[in-house]
């Protein structure tokens, strides 16, 4: 997919997340024509995070690094939007940037089943991925996403993220977090490799002023596996990767 | 305990406390702001409640927008005639009562005359009795008042009565009031945010315990290692884990003491203000508790001083005495004391602990006693989740061993038996059939419900978390005992029931989703009361939190004894996290009426029906 198609894909998943009945058994209160309802649970609402806005020393260089998510919906039906990705403040360049547009459906009491589309602009050449899976709170008050994504010429891909809060004091809380993706079929170009490919990690002590603005200090690792370990060596890239980070995670 | 209660043929109650000084729909004029708090406290007179209000049978009201500053800051609120809590209306019984309420907001509006016996269309539930009061339109309330007590007003529309839409309301009985007292007083609770309510109910809905600065932490971990044990410790984090639910979810919304956002008032006035009510040593001071909150259960006391409660929800109880009481959102509860020469702080905590409302009894203007400190905050058990009795499930925190301990110590209190009930239940004249009847409701987890209790428990002889065994005598629901024919002239009903019907309590913290029987309003059918016949309600808490259940039109007789003539009159009943319970109601009030949970952003997230007599 390019990215007219995955943009099309993106406004289709949309409009299909808001046009769904929250349920299949839609009530049936007493009214009367142009009375209101006496409550409104049923609203909209929108939300946004960027869990991870941070800058990453070590190594002689610095990225910005960004890991965003935004909803728009009601109860069960929501348009989720997701991304993430690096700047080198050194070069201007994007080093695995991508984002997401997924329907999402409540289906367990903590899960949500969420499909859509993932476009990567990095690494080039930007791709498009079917995307789809479920994300939510786990047993011990993980928050878990497993999904899987498919582009053409049969690259498949998964990925596994999670993170817990650890909570030091009532405003103090340590998150560890993690992400680790997979991919079905090498892409030399992109050096990517088949099987398990990289994982992003990482140790935030975070403050909470307020719910919504915490700044952080701490220590992210990353580490690419395998052939894409064996790519990286062969363009001369760091296969281990470790850092310093400072930011500021915010949500409205 | 029998002088505070007397036949009408002993009468001490004074004519002037019929409150007829007062122009009839004319606001009292705001207090001189250059008095001092205690000088103002001084200068209300005692037949007035303590508080603003207006007496007589015609009231004009205007709700107007207006900018109060409670914590320093300066914030909008919604206010009745200018008064936060708007004016306390004086009705008597047997008067019929018009209010002129005109709506100076830019948004619709509405009054909802909370406990009070009315015609359908006179209860303002937009949606159910009418559309609502549009901007700049007078709605004109009439009908006659058929029962005296204290009872309270506010608005129905959104969250308006979080921004102060909130008022008191005294009827006089036509007969002499067997509760006599020497000084009459309103004491309303009521939590201020400065915060605009539909934010608060974001942040409930962006993020679950926004507001709670109690949660377990790594200090917590620690300190229940040293007393239990790591392997009783993990265990108990596994099983909370494993239901990803905070035993520390007390509250949804918290005091700004502990970096919440509430502040709580007493007759509007924040703890540093000092509402005071003035006695006369040997004097009985009546105080009218009435739980004017939207979010906020109070555990309320008098240090030094026992309290008599002589009513429950405006209905006359068996005098009982107490040195405590905790009052769910909507309740009221009327008490005697009697000071004596000395100063008395009246302390309400939050029950959460983030917080209290304060006031002060006192013989001179100026005088302040001692605030107590704060009870330490506690943790929910598994008898709260439903699951009392399991012992696979030991791990949550060791099973709550209060009522067992409780149920020793007091008369040993056992839940009524279950009445005999028809089966298939009938249809009333019109037709009507009771629902949703057990075998009605099918729950399943979901987004919608995260717990069912499998062994919700009858805990009506416990006042609740926090509370149990803290060795102060604290009222708990088995207290309360029906006197007579009560204010609310509800005869008493003998015959058994006609039908049961059954209500879960359902709700998802994480998602902030509530409703009744696993569905939100707008997934919901209505409750049917069949117009002429007996109900047994039951209503079992599946979540982990109180929820205080309001039934509009009808007052329910609350099951706590197996003598139908003791059933206390109940407009709201509080149903604790994994409880079960039980009322009678006579369905003898045709209309639409809402029935909530008065915790407003529970009932605004779905936790409201419609209860439909026919």
């Amino acid at each position: 997919m390019n990215a007219a198609g995955t943009m099309r894909a993106a406004s289709l998943i949309v409009t299909l997340a808001l046009s769904l009945p929250a349920t299949s058994h839609a009530g049936q209160q007493p009214t009367e024509p142009g009375w209101p309802q006496p409550v409104q649970n049923n609203l909209m609402y929108s939300y946004a995070k960027l869990s991870q806005n941070e800058l990453r020393t070590g190594n002689g260089d610095s990225t910005y690094r960004w890991e965003g998510e935004g909803w728009y919906g009601g109860n069960i039906n929501r348009a989720w939007f997701k991304t993430e990705g690096n700047l080198n403040l050194d070069s201007g360049a994007l080093d695995e940037a991508e984002t997401q547009a997924l329907y999402s459906r409540a289906i367990t009491r903590y899960f949500n089943l969420q499909a859509g589309a993932r476009y990567n602009f990095d690494p080039t050449p930007s791709r498009g991925y079917g995307a789809f899976g479920v994300e939510g709170l786990a047993p011990l008050f993980w928050e878990i996403g497993l999904f899987g994504f498919v582009s053409d010429g049969g690259h498949y891909a998964a990925r596994v993220e999670g993170h817990y809060d650890l909570r030091l004091t009532q405003r103090l809380i340590l998150q560890p977090q993690f992400e680790i993706n997979f991919y079905t079929k090498a892409d030399p170009r992109s050096g990517i490799g088949a099987g398990l490919s990289d994982l992003d990690s990482g140790l935030r002590l975070r403050y909470e002023i307020r719910r919504q603005f915490a700044p952080y200090i701490g220590i992210t690792y990353e580490k690419k596996y395998g052939q894409s370990a064996s790519f990286a060596r062969a363009d001369g890239d760091a296969v281990e990767d470790f850092r310093f980070v400072a930011g500021i995670r915010v949500w409205f | 305990m029998s002088s505070i209660i007397q036949t009408p043929f002993a009468r001490r109650l004074s004519r002037r406390r019929f409150v007829q000084g007062l122009a009839a729909g004319a606001a009292v004029t705001a207090l001189s702001p250059w008095l001092s708090p205690q000088a103002r406290a001084a200068a209300i007179k005692p037949e007035s409640y303590g508080v603003s209000g207006l007496s007589g049978t015609e009231f004009n009201l205007a709700i107007e927008p207006a900018t109060v500053n409670i914590t320093g800051t300066p914030a909008t609120a919604t206010l009745i005639n200018g008064l936060l809590p708007g004016p306390a209306l004086h009705w008597r019984e047997g008067d019929t009562v018009t209010m002129r309420v005109t709506n100076r907001l830019a948004t619709p509006t509405s009054i909802h005359w909370h406990g009070i016996l009315v015609p359908t269309n006179m209860d303002g539930v937009p949606g159910l009795s009418f559309p609502g009061i549009a901007p700049g339109e007078t709605f004109v309330y009439r009908f006659p008042v058929r029962q005296s007590g204290t009872f309270w007003y506010h608005s129905h529309t959104r969250f308006q009565e979080q921004t102060g839409l909130t008022g008191p309301l005294v009827i006089t009985r036509r007969e002499a009031d067997p509760v006599v007292a020497d000084r009459d007083y309103v004491v309303m609770f009521n939590d201020w945010t400065d915060e605009d309510p539909e934010d608060v109910y974001y942040h409930l809905k962006a993020g679950a315990g926004y507001y709670n600065y109690h949660m377990r932490t790594a200090g917590d971990f620690f300190h229940d290692v040293s007393a239990k044990g790591l392997a009783a410790t993990l265990k108990n984090r596994m099983a909370w884990g494993q239901m990803r639910m905070d035993p520390r979810d007390i509250a949804d919304v918290s005091g700004r003491m502990i970096g919440g956002t509430y502040t709580y008032l007493i007759n509007g006035h924040a703890p540093a203000a000092n509402w005071t009510g003035l006695f006369k040593p040997g004097e009985r001071v009546r105080l009218r508790f009435i739980n004017g909150s939207s979010m906020t259960y109070f555990d309320v006391r008098i240090p030094g001083l026992k309290m008599t409660v002589v009513a429950a929800d405006g209905s006359n109880v068996e005098p009982v005495s107490v040195d405590e009481f905790r009052i769910g959102v909507a309740e009221t509860y009327d008490v005697i004391v009697e000071p004596n020469d000395a100063v008395h702080t009246i302390f309400a905590q939050s029950m959460d602990r983030s917080g209290y409302a304060r006031a002060t009894l006192a013989p001179h203007p100026g005088m302040q006693a001692a605030v107590p400190p704060m009870d330490p905050i506690f943790t929910r058990t598994m008898t709260d989740m439903g699951m009392a009795g399991m012992a696979g499930m030991s791990g949550m925190g060791g099973m709550d061993m209060s009522h067992l301990q409780h149920g020793m110590d007091a008369a040993g209190w056992a839940p009524p038996m279950r009445p005999n009930i028809p089966q298939p239940m009938p249809a009333n004249a019109t037709g009507q059939t009771a629902s949703p009847q057990p075998q009605d409701v099918h729950l399943k987890l979901g987004p919608e419900v995260v717990n069912i209790a499998m062994h919700p428990t009858d805990r009506l002889d416990l006042p609740g978390g926090g509370l149990n065994h803290n060795g102060r005598r604290v009222l708990t629901y088995t207290d309360l005992v029906r006197l007579d024919h009560g204010p609310q002239n509800i005869p008493f009903h003998e015959r058994d029931p006609d039908a049961e019907v059954l209500l879960h309590l359902t709700g998802n913290m994480e998602r902030y989703i509530f409703g009744f029987n696993g569905q939100t309003y707008d997934q919901s059918q209505p409750v049917r009361y069949p117009y002429g016949q007996r109900i047994w309600v039951t209503l079992i808490n599946d979540t982990m939190m109180e929820h205080p259940i309001h039934l509009h039109g009808l007052f329910t007789e609350l099951d706590n004894t197996a003598d139908y003539r003791r059933r206390p009159l109940k407009h709201t009943v509080s149903v604790k996290p994994g409880e079960k319970l039980h009322y009678y109601l006579t369905a003898n009030e045709l209309g639409r009426w809402a029935y909530h949970c008065h915790l407003l952003y529970h009932m605004e997230a779905g936790m409201f029906t419609s209860a439909v007599v026919a």
